[in-house]
Order: C-alpha cells, then structure tokens, then sequence
C-alpha cells in the first residue's frame, strides 16, 4: 500500500470521527464505572438493545434512527433503574459486587445477545437515512456523512454531560458519590438514589450510542463483543471518572484503530482496543488525564 | 480424606467410567458424557481461580481455544500424536494465564476480569488473521485410521482421554484447597490487605493459581480438534464456553472442589436433554437465566443450600 499525503489525511479525519462515536460508547462506562465503581460489563448489550430500538422503529414508522433514540432514551433510563435497583439490592448492599455482581452483568450480557439472535436472528441489520450514503469532499479528504452525523451528536451529548455533571446540583451530587459516599449521606443525601438516577443515564447513553451504531455500521447480536474491551480502554486510558478524559481516550483508540485498519486491514482493528487497555494498565493505570 | 486417597478414588471412579463406556456402546452417549466432562474440567479450572481466589476469569473461551489451536498447529506443523499436544496445550495455556495475570493481577481484581474479557476478543482476531491454523475459514484434522489400544472408534479415545483429564483437573483442584496453597487463596479471596500484612505471599498465589486455572482449561480445548475433526474459530472461541465455566460453579458452590463438579453435571447434562429436544440457542439461553437466578437469589450454590441444612441439623453448641 502506497503511503500517501492523501491516505494519511484521510485516516486521521476518519479516526477523529470514529473517536467521536467512541465517546458515545465509552461515556456511559466513564460514569458506571468510573464515577459509581459499577463495573456494567453488560454496558455493550445495552448498546445493541438500542441498535434493535432505532431499527424496529425506523422499519415500521421511518423515523429518523438517532432522532427515535433520543426520543425514546427515558425507555433505556427506566431499564438503567431496574437494573441498579436489583444489582443493589442483591450484591451491593450485601458487599458481593466484586465477584457475583460481576457474573451478575455477565449474565445480562449474554441473556442479552441470546434473546436477541432468538428473536432476530444472526442477520446483519443495518438502517438506512437520508445522509447515509452522502460522502461530503474537502479536497482529497472524505467526510461521510454516515459518520459525520454521529460524531456531531455524540460531541454534543458528552459535552452536555459534562456541563450537567459540573454546574448542576444533581451532577455534583453525582461526582461526590464517587469521591465520599459518608460525607454525602451526612449532608442528607440518599448516595443510593444517586447512583442510581446516575447509573440509567449511563445506560440512556447507551441507547443513544446504539442507534450511531446501526447508522454507521450494519449490526448483529453478538457485535456487542467487540465493544467490551474499547469501552474500558477508552475508560481506563482517559482516566476513571473524567469525561474529558473519555472524550480524549475515545480519540486516541479512533485514530489507533483508523490507522491499524488503513495500514494493516481491518480484521486487525479489534486487536488495537485490548493492546491499548493493557498498555494503559501497565505503564499509566490512573489514565491520561486521571487524578 | 488424605489427597492420596482423593486421588485413589477418584481414578477408581475414572476407570469405572471407562469400563462403563465398553459396555454402553453407543456413541451418542459418549459425545454426550465428553461434552460433559469437558465442562467439569473447565468448570473445576474456573473455580481454583474465581472460587479460590476470588478472581473472575471471563476469558475461559481463549484459554481453552488456545489449547485446541496448539492442537491444531502442532499436528499440522509436526504430527505430534495425541499425549503430546495435550501437554504442548496445557503448558501454553498455562503460560497465557501467567502472563495475562503478571500484567493484571497486581491490580484491583475488575482489571484482570476485563482484560481476560477482552481477551477473549484479541486471541480470536489473532487466530482470524492466522493462514497457518486455517484463519477464519477453519482447519480440518484428519483422525488417524488406526485406533490405539483395540478401541472401535476414535470418540471411544478421545472419552477415555476426557475421563483422565477430568480426574486429574480434580485431584489437582482438590490438593490445592487443602494445602497451604488453598488457605494462602482463600485468605486472600476474603481480605486481600489482611492477607498481605498477615504475610501470606499474595502476588506470587495469585500467580500460581492464575497459571494452574489456565493450563487446566488449555487442557480441556486439546482434544477438541480431534473430537469435531474441523475447528473453527468461532467454535473455538464459543462465548458458551465462559459461561458455562462461570455459571456452573456459581449453581454448583464455589468453596470447595464438589461444587464445580456438582454444577457441570447438572447443567452440562441439562443442556444436552435440551440440545436434543429443543434447540442449541435455547439452551443457551437456559445456561444465562440460570446464571442470573442462582446468582442473585442463591449466592452459594447448591453447596450453601447443603451447608445450611448441615448446619441446621447439627446440635447447636
């Protein structure tokens, strides 16, 4: 492969734009798992759950897919208290998360993508839009819309979060529980009912990040898979806790996998995800911009 | 019940078994009892280092797909008989829990249960790009012609190698938890710190129990080349495999070496009913509902129901 000004170009803007949709992806870890220590490796399955939403609802009604996600996020928030409410109850509070809460989300994970193949089947879904196949063109350099779109949205929705974690009561209250629960409860607040408004806005995310997954890529059940290791990657090597420090990492594994697959083939690109999470947890554990 | 004992029973059971195998001729019956005990063996490896040690391995899948792989690369590349792959097999796979547990372990436990997720993931990208061991196409094994030992069919071997392995991964398991290995994993299962200041050498345990728990579930994949005579790497990396090795000890017990046993036979066999009278997918679905119910309803397993009624039974001091 010849090795081009052009080619060069091109993966880093595809990078930078796949970064933006690992943000999606990865935000809602950075709040599960980073801020509330809950450690949602179901977090991919909830991505594909919202993957499945967009599609029925554009197949039947025609709705735009990330438009629908957004409308119908409040379904995947009161799936996200269910889920907290039930992981509390049963390990939580009786001090098994570290390891039967963690079979617990592995099971989700996997009843998940079963009950998905029963009811779909293992086909490649895909949704199409208006902007789909429209490629916008700077020079020698490749903006698809595809892409474009997602990356927009997701830009917006981590920075909203952001915002919504630091300047309002409730994200303080959100940051705090991570940092001192006791202090928390003696400034006579529930941490329990914190963490768990926080836990379903992280799984509304996933929902959102689902249907830029079925916008950008056909999606199948078990592709969720793939997502495990980027999502922590991404977590880890930003930093635990700091959305910043997602949105940066996200960039970093874009640009990383965007030139693995430019320059090595795409079935390699599942290979960068690990390698940079076990980099990050060899050389630097506490993340790029961690405390 | 001295190890030495343990061990003297538990080989008797395995010839039993075997013996048994002669006279039920019916090979159905012994792909059903091979897949089984291939459960009770990745169940039993799961166990030394998540019910021991308290250390989640999601990664049992890649372990066990790197056993059947070195299968594969070593009849292709050496035509190394049976015996000979099975221990090339562990060995490797010992190695990989080694090494993933020498970059992780030394951290909180989350880390090393997500590093042996993703894993999974990086091994099977690994093997799809692999021309060699026949990429994401797959790789036929042509099954020798000649059986050893006067046996019938190939199956018949490849049981009685299921038969001793799954004897071996017990006595194993069962001389780790009661040495002072198994009170070193246990004291760190409960209060990692503790342990440490108690002086209890925790990295080099968990080391210990990281490889050992690789290596058994290395050598639970080497006969599968042999036993489907056509490997893929979806098969070989099967997600059911993690499950199944999670779920079963959980359903089973965790303490103790009885608990993954009583786990892989009850599902492993449950599973195969509903394989034959209902369909594969659901029968997945089963092993994950299970998963879920036992965990959050029944955190001890079968065991803890035992222990309780045990404790129940007994003259209250």
């Amino acid at each position: 492969m010849e090795f081009s000004t052009a080619l060069v170009l091109n993966a880093i803007v595809a990078g930078v734009l796949l970064g933006g949709f690992y943000a999606a992806v990865s935000v809602g870890i950075s709040i599960s798992f980073g801020m509330l220590d809950v450690v949602n490796i179901a977090h991919p399955a909830f991505i594909i759950v919202g993957s499945y939403i967009a599609y029925i609802v554009n197949d039947r009604f025609g709705f735009d897919p990330i438009a629908v996600s957004i409308v119908l996020s409040p379904l995947l928030f009161a799936l996200g208290l269910l889920i907290y409410r039930v992981y509390y109850v049963c390990f939580e509070r009786r001090g098994l998360e570290s390891l039967r809460g963690l079979a617990f989300f592995f099971g989700i994970l996997f009843i998940t993508e079963v009950a998905l193949v029963l009811i779909f089947g293992v086909d490649y879904r895909l949704v199409e839009t208006r902007y789909s196949s429209v490629t916008l063109r700077l020079g020698a350099v490749d903006f698809p819309l595809r892409l474009v779109v997602p990356f927009a949205v997701s830009l917006a929705m981590v920075i909203g979060l952001q915002i919504f974690l630091a300047r309002t009561f409730f994200g303080r209250a959100v940051l705090a529980v991570a940092q001192d629960q006791l202090a928390l409860r003696l400034m006579g607040i529930n941490p329990v009912r914190v963490k768990e408004f926080a836990f379903a806005l992280s799984i509304a995310t996933a929902g959102v990040a689902g249907a830029f997954l079925i916008v950008i890529q056909p999606v199948q059940p078990a592709i969720g898979r793939e997502y495990i290791g980027l999502v922590f990657a991404v977590c880890v090597l930003g930093g635990m806790g700091s959305i910043w420090g997602t949105l940066l990492g996200a960039f970093v594994l874009g640009l990383a996998e965007s030139f693995t697959s430019t320059f090595f083939g795409p079935s390699w690109a599942p290979a960068v995800s690990f390698g940079t999470l076990l980099a990050a947890l060899a050389f630097r554990p506490s993340g790029l911009l961690g405390r | 019940m001295s190890n030495r004992t343990f061990a003297a029973i538990t080989l008797g059971v395995a010839i039993l078994l075997m013996v048994a195998s002669r006279v039920v001729a019916n090979d159905y019956f012994l792909s059903a009892a091979y897949t089984v005990l291939q459960f009770v063996i990745l169940a039993t490896a799961w166990n030394v280092l998540g019910g021991y040690t308290g250390y989640v391995n999601f990664g049992s899948a890649a372990f066990f797909a790197v056993g059947a792989y070195t299968t594969v690369f070593l009849h292709k590349a050496l035509q190394l008989p049976l015996p000979l792959t099975v221990v090339a097999g562990t060995l490797v796979a010992g190695l990989l829990g080694l090494a993933v547990g020498y970059l992780t372990l030394r951290m909180r436990g989350v880390f090393f249960a997500i590093a042996t997720l993703a894993l999974a993931v990086v091994l099977y990208t690994f093997v799809v790009n692999w021309d060699y061991v026949g990429g994401a196409r797959g790789a036929y094994i042509i099954l020798p012609r000649e059986v050893p030992f006067g046996l019938p069919r190939y199956i018949h071997l490849l049981y009685f190698a299921m038969v001793a392995m799954a004897a071996l991964a017990l006595i194993v398991a069962r001389a780790i938890e009661t040495s002072f290995i198994g009170r070193g994993l246990a004291a760190i299962r409960d209060d990692e710190v503790a342990a440490e200041c108690a002086g209890v050498p925790t990295l080099r345990l968990k080391l210990f129990s990281a490889t050992v728990s690789g290596a058994l579930m290395g050598m639970a994949g080497t006969t599968l080349p042999y036993y489907l005579s056509y490997v893929e790497p979806s098969a070989a990396f099967n997600l059911s495999y993690a499950v199944n090795s999670i779920a079963m000890p959980l359903i089973g017990g965790m303490t103790t070496w009885l608990g993954p046993l009583i786990g892989a036979v009850l599902l492993g066999t449950v599973q195969q009913v509903v394989q034959v009278t209902v369909s594969s997918a659901w029968n997945l679905l089963i092993v994950g509902v299970l998963l879920v119910v036992f965990v959050t309803l029944a955190p001890n397993g079968i065991m803890g129901w035992v222990d309780a009624w045990r404790r129940g039974r007994a003259p209250r001091p």
